[in-house]
C-alpha cells in the first residue's frame, strides 16, 4: 500500500484505480450484501448482553435488578431496537439461502426449495413459541 | 490456518443457524417486551432454578459460543472486503476468533460456576 508505485524488474505493476471503501453504496444488491455481513455484529452483540445476563444471574439479585434496570435505559432500548432489526435481517437472509446452500435429495430427487424454506420458518416459529413459553411461564 | 478452515467454516453456519432460529425471540423478549414493560421479566428465582438444569446449561452454553464464531468468521471478512484490509489478515483472524474464545470461556466459566 505505498503511495510510489512499485515497479518489478521484468514488468510495470498494472495501474488499478483504488476502490473507495464506500463502493457498496452506488448499487442496492451491493448493500443488501454489506448490510448482511454487517448483521454479524449484532449477533455478536446479542451474545454478549446474554453473556452480561449470565454474570449478573451468578452475582445475585440485585445484579439481576441492575440489569434489567440498565437494559431499560433509553441508550439500550435504541441499541436493541437498531440490533433486532439486524438480526432478523439476518434470520431471513440465513433462511432463505439455505436451499441454495443446501441441496437435499430424498429417494433420488431433489427436494424443492420452498419445501427446505417451509421447513425452515416452521423450525423458527416452533422454537420461538417454546423458548416464549419456557421464559414466560412462571 | 487452512488446515482448521473446514471447522471454522462449519462454526459460522452452525453459529449462523443458532443465531437464526433463536435470537430474535430472545432478543424481542429479553431487549424490547422486558424492559418496555410489554411482558413480565422472569425473575431471578425462577431463572436461576432453570440454570441448575443441565440442559439449560448446554442450551446456553451453544447459544452464546456458536453464534460468537459465527460472527469472528463473518466479520472477518468484512473487513477485509468492507474497509479493505487485506494486508492485516493474520491480526484480524487472531483477534477475532480470539474474541469467540475468549467469550466461549467465559460462557463456560460462568455456567460451570453456577451452584
Amino acid at each position: 500500500m505505498s503511495a510510489e508505485p512499485h515497479y518489478t524488474l521484468y514488468h510495470p505493476r498494472w495501474y488499478r484505480r483504488r476502490v473507495s471503501v464506500w463502493w457498496w453504496l452506488q448499487k442496492r444488491s451491493y448493500t443488501g450484501f454489506v448490510l448482511r455481513e454487517l448483521t454479524s455484529i449484532f449477533v455478536a452483540f446479542f451474545a454478549v448482553v446474554y453473556l452480561w445476563q449470565l454474570r449478573a444471574l451468578t452475582q445475585g439479585p440485585e445484579a439481576y435488578e441492575q440489569f434489567l434496570a440498565r437494559l431499560a435505559t433509553p441508550l439500550f432500548l435504541a441499541l436493541d431496537t437498531v440490533a433486532f432489526l439486524f438480526v432478523l435481517f439476518h434470520a431471513i437472509t440465513w433462511f432463505n439461502l439455505t436451499p441454495k446452500a443446501m441441496v437435499v435429495r430424498w429417494r433420488g430427487k431433489r427436494v424443492p426449495d420452498w419445501l427446505i424454506l417451509g421447513l425452515n420458518y416452521a423450525a423458527w416459529l416452533v422454537l420461538s413459541g417454546a423458548v416464549a413459553f419456557v421464559l414466560l411461564r412462571e | 490456518m487452512e488446515r482448521i478452515t473446514p471447522l471454522l467454516w462449519l462454526l459460522f453456519s452452525a453459529g449462523g443457524t443458532v443465531a437464526a432460529l433463536l435470537f430474535p425471540v430472545h432478543f424481542f423478549l429479553t431487549g424490547l417486551a422486558f424492559p418496555l414493560g410489554w411482558l413480565e421479566a422472569p425473575s431471578y428465582e425462577f431463572l436461576h432454578r432453570l440454570l441448575t438444569h443441565p440442559l439449560t446449561r448446554l442450551y446456553l452454553f451453544s447459544l452464546i459460543s456458536l453464534p460468537l464464531f459465527h460472527w469472528a468468521h463473518r466479520f472477518r471478512y468484512t473487513l477485509y472486503d468492507g474497509l479493505q484490509l487485506k494486508h492485516l489478515t493474520v491480526l484480524i483472524a487472531v483477534l477475532c476468533y480470539g474474541a469467540a474464545l475468549a467469550g466461549t470461556a467465559m460462557a463456560a466459566y460462568l455456567l460451570w460456576g453456577i451452584s
